[in-house]
C-alpha cells in the first residue's frame, strides 16, 4: 500500500467524541506511523448512527467502507484490515447500504458525515452553495415566494410557516434588519441542530445568508447554547473560513450585497430557546419572555425587524433554492411538507438521526429504525417533542409524526425528539419532573409558570403520599388549565402536556399508595 | 479548570476587550468566567461602569443564568445531565451515584475542594445517554461504573 495515500474518516461529532472518537483518531495515527503507511485522517461529522459510533470509514475504489463501533483498543487489531476495506468483525460494509441510512430521505443531512465539515471546497463539491448561487440571481420577494411555496414550517417546535415570517420582515421598512438563528436546542432527546452545526456548518451559514438576501438583512447572529462547546467552536471556524473565501462579508460572492454573521453563546437557560427570550439574551439582558405583539418580525432584536428561525429551518432553505420549491414540497403529508430530521434517543437500541418525510409513525421510528429498547424490555412510554411534549402509551404508537396528527393527540412534534422509556418507568415521577424542570427554568415573568410549576411539584407529591387524593387531583387539573390558558409562552403553557398525558394514559402510576391515604390525613 | 483570584486590572481589561460587541454583557460574563473560573461580585460595578448600566441590571443578568458562578469552583467541574433521555437509561441512578462518590450535592463543592457538581439539562448526547461532562470533556453512556472509572482516572493523576 506504500505510496498511495489512504483516507480514513473519524467523526469529530461530540457524541462520537463522547464515546472515544478522539482517542481512536490518535490510535489510528500511531498505527499508521508504526506500519509506515501514509494515512490522511478526516474528522467528518456523524452519519447519525450513534449506536455504531465511533464509526470509522475508509475510502476505497468501491466507495466508503465503515467499521464500528471502534474503540481505541480495537485499533491495533483492526488497522491492517481497515486500510484495505477488508473483512473484520467490526466491518459494517458501505454505510449507504445500511438499512438505517438507506431507508431515510436525507435532504438537510445529505452531506453530514460524508464531507470534511470545515472544507468549503468539499461542501461545494457536494452541492453546497448552489442555493445561494440561485438566490443571488433572484429578488428578495422571489426568494420569499419560493420558501413559502415549499411549505416549509419552522422546525424549532411551533411549526409556523417560514415563508410567511420572512414576508413580514421583507415588508417591514427599516435601515437595519436582523437574521437570528435559534441554536438553543434545549429539548432533551434532540441533537439534530448540534449534529448539523458540527457536521455541516456551511449549510446553516448558507441558509442564513439566503434569508438575509430574502428580507434585506445584512447581519445575522447564531445563538448557540453553552452545553454545545464543540458546535460553537466548529461554527466559529466555519464562519472565519466563509469570510475568508468571500461567502460572508461586505460583498458576498461579489454580488455587492453584504451579510455578516456573529456567534453568541447562551448561558444555561432553557427559556432562551423561546424566541423573544432569546432576543433579550442576545441584547445582553436577562432572558425574559416578551409579550407578543409586537412580533419579532416587526420589532425583534434591538427593536428591529428580525427573522428568528431554528437551525433546521435555515438548513432546509438551501435545498429549496437549489432543487426548487416543488421538489421539497413533494415530500411529506397534509400540511406538513418536506422532510423532518427525527431524533431517536433514550432507551432505544439504535439511537440516532432519522430524516424522513413527514408521515412516519412513532412505531415505525422506534421499531423499524430504533430496533426497540436498548435492554430488550417492552416499550411503555414515548415522549415526543422534548420536555414539554406528551408521553405516548403503547396503544398510540401508530400516530403519524406530523404537526396536525400530534396535535390531535394533545401532543406536539416539537423539534422532532423521540425519547423511549421501557416498562420500568415511573410515570408519576416523569410528571413530577416536568413541573420541577419548569420551576428551574421558568423566566419568572408570568405567574402561572413561575408559581404554578412549584405548586405542581407539591400537588403531585401530596397525591403520591396518598393525601386528599380526590381533592388534589382536582387541584392539579385546575392548575394545569391555568398554566395552559394563562402562561405567556410555551414553557408554562405546555408543561401540563407531559403531566396530563401521564395522568390520562398511566393513571395507575399515581395510585400506588392507596393504603397510606388515611395515615397521611 | 483552574480558578484565579479576582484582580480588578485584568477584570477591566477583559470587559474592555468585549464591550464593543452588540449585546456585550453575556460575552463579557463568559470571558470573565473563562478567565477566573467564576464571576466575582467585584466585577459587577466594573461592568456596570464600562457598559453604562446600573449595578442592579448587571447583577440581575449574572444571577439569571445558570452558568455563571459567584465563587470559585473546585479543581474539577463535573456536570451531569438530569433530563428525560438520560433518565430513560438510568440517569437518576447515575445522578445519585455521582453525588455519593463526589461527596457533593448539585451546586456544591466537595469539602476537599476537589469536585464541583452541577446539573445540566441536556448535552444533546441523548442517543448515547446518560451523559456527563468532566472539565469540559463530554462522556457518553456514563453508568455508575463508567463514572467511577472516569473519577478514578482523575484521582490517579492526583
Amino acid at each position: 500500500m506504500s505510496g498511495q495515500m489512504i483516507t480514513l474518516y473519524v467523526p469529530c461529532d461530540s457524541s462520537a467524541v463522547s464515546l472515544g472518537a478522539d482517542e481512536v483518531a490518535i490510535a489510528l495515527r500511531n498505527a499508521a506511523d508504526k506500519a509506515k503507511t501514509e494515512v490522511k485522517i478526516v474528522r467528518n461529522g456523524s452519519r447519525g448512527l450513534y449506536w455504531l459510533e465511533p464509526m470509522v470509514e475508509v475510502a476505497t475504489d468501491q466507495g466508503r467502507i465503515a467499521y464500528g463501533p471502534v474503540s481505541e483498543n480495537d485499533v491495533a487489531g483492526l488497522f491492517a484490515a481497515l486500510i484495505k476495506g477488508a473483512d473484520h468483525k467490526l466491518r459494517l460494509g458501505m454505510p449507504e447500504e445500511l438499512p438505517y441510512l438507506k431507508n431515510q430521505e436525507r435532504l438537510t443531512f445529505a452531506r453530514c458525515g460524508i464531507t470534511d465539515p470545515l472544507s468549503i471546497e468539499d461542501y461545494i463539491a457536494h452541492g453546497g452553495y448552489q442555493g445561494l448561487t440561485n438566490a443571488l440571481k433572484m429578488s428578495g420577494a422571489d426568494i420569499v415566494a419560493a420558501v413559502t411555496e415549499s411549505g416549509l414550517r419552522g422546525r424549532g417546535g411551533a411549526g409556523f410557516p417560514t415563508g410567511i415570517k420572512w414576508k413580514t420582515v421583507l415588508g417591514a421598512s427599516a435601515e437595519q434588519k436582523y437574521i437570528v438563528c435559534n441554536a438553543d436546542e434545549g429539548d432533551s432527546g434532540t441533537f439534530a441542530d448540534r449534529m448539523l452545526m458540527e457536521g455541516d456548518p456551511f449549510l446553516l451559514i448558507e441558509g442564513m445568508t439566503i434569508a438575509g438576501l430574502a428580507v434585506g438583512a445584512a447581519k445575522g447572529f447564531v445563538y448557540i447554547r453553552s452545553e454545545y462547546p464543540h458546535a460553537f467552536a466548529q461554527m466559529s471556524r466555519a464562519i472565519e473560513i466563509a469570510q475568508a473565501k468571500g461567502y460572508l462579508g461586505d460583498n458576498v460572492r461579489t454580488s455587492g450585497k453584504a451579510f455578516h454573521l456573529e456567534l453568541r453563546l447562551g448561558a444555561g437557560a432553557y427559556i432562551c430557546g423561546e424566541e423573544t427570550s432569546l432576543l433579550d439574551s442576545l441584547e445582553g439582558k436577562r432572558g425574559m419572555v416578551r409579550a407578543k405583539p409586537p412580533l419579532p418580525a416587526l420589532q425583534g432584536l434591538f427593536g428591529k425587524p428580525t427573522v428568528v428561525n431554528n437551525v433546521l429551518s435555515f438548513a432546509a432553505v438551501p435545498t429549496v433554492l437549489d432543487k426548487g420549491a416543488a421538489f421539497y414540497k413533494n415530500y411529506g403529508m397534509g400540511r406538513s411538507r418536506g422532510t423532518m430530521p427525527f431524533q431517536l434517543a433514550g432507551n432505544v437500541k439504535q439511537g440516532g438521526l432519522v430524516e424522513k418525510a413527514f408521515g412516519l409513525t412513532i412505531r415505525q421510528a422506534i421499531e423499524d429504525f430504533g430496533g426497540g429498547t436498548a435492554n430488550g424490555r417492552p416499550v411503555r412510554a414515548v415522549q415526543v417533542g422534548g420536555p414539554l411534549g406528551a408521553y405516548f402509551p403503547a396503544q398510540l404508537l401508530d400516530t403519524p409524526l406530523d404537526y396536525e396528527a400530534m396535535a390531535a393527540q394533545k401532543g406536539m412534534l416539537g423539534h422532532g425528539g423521540i425519547v423511549v422509556f421501557d416498562d420500568s418507568v415511573d410515570m408519576a415521577q416523569q410528571a413530577r419532573f416536568a413541573f420541577e424542570f419548569c420551576a428551574v427554568e421558568s423566566c419568572g415573568k408570568c405567574t402561572p409558570c413561575r408559581i404554578g410549576s412549584t405548586r405542581g411539584v407539591e400537588v403531585i407529591d401530596r397525591i403520591l403520599a396518598g393525601q386528599d387524593k380526590v381533592k388534589n387531583f382536582a387541584v392539579l387539573d385546575d392548575l394545569c388549565t391555568t398554566m395552559v390558558d394563562g402562561s405567556l409562552c410555551a414553557l408554562g403553557g405546555l408543561t401540563p402536556f407531559p403531566v396530563q398525558s401521564a395522568l390520562k394514559h398511566f393513571a395507575e402510576d399515581f395510585d400506588r399508595n392507596p393504603g397510606k391515604a388515611r395515615a397521611a390525613e | 479548570m483552574s480558578a484565579r483570584n479576582w484582580d480588578a486590572e485584568s477584570g477591566r481589561q477583559i470587559v474592555r476587550a468585549h464591550k464593543h460587541l452588540d449585546g456585550a454583557l453575556l460575552p463579557i460574563l463568559h470571558a470573565l468566567q473563562d478567565h477566573f473560573g467564576y464571576v466575582d461580585s467585584a466585577a459587577v460595578p466594573v461592568i456596570a461602569d464600562e457598559l453604562n448600566l446600573s449595578r442592579a441590571e448587571v447583577h440581575g443578568v449574572v444571577t439569571f443564568y445558570h452558568d455563571f458562578r459567584d465563587h470559585a469552583p473546585g479543581r474539577h467541574v463535573v456536570k451531569i445531565c438530569r433530563a428525560e433521555a438520560c433518565q430513560s437509561v438510568g440517569g437518576r441512578e447515575s445522578e445519585a451515584h455521582a453525588k455519593q462518590r463526589l461527596h457533593a450535592d448539585f451546586h456544591e463543592t466537595s469539602a476537599d475542594g476537589r469536585y464541583t457538581l452541577e446539573p445540566v439539562y441536556c448535552f444533546g448526547n441523548c442517543a448515547c445517554a446518560p451523559a456527563a461532562m468532566i472539565d469540559g470533556k463530554l462522556h457518553g453512556r456514563v453508568t455508575p461504573q463508567r463514572f467511577d472509572q472516569l473519577i478514578d482516572a482523575l484521582e490517579a493523576k492526583r
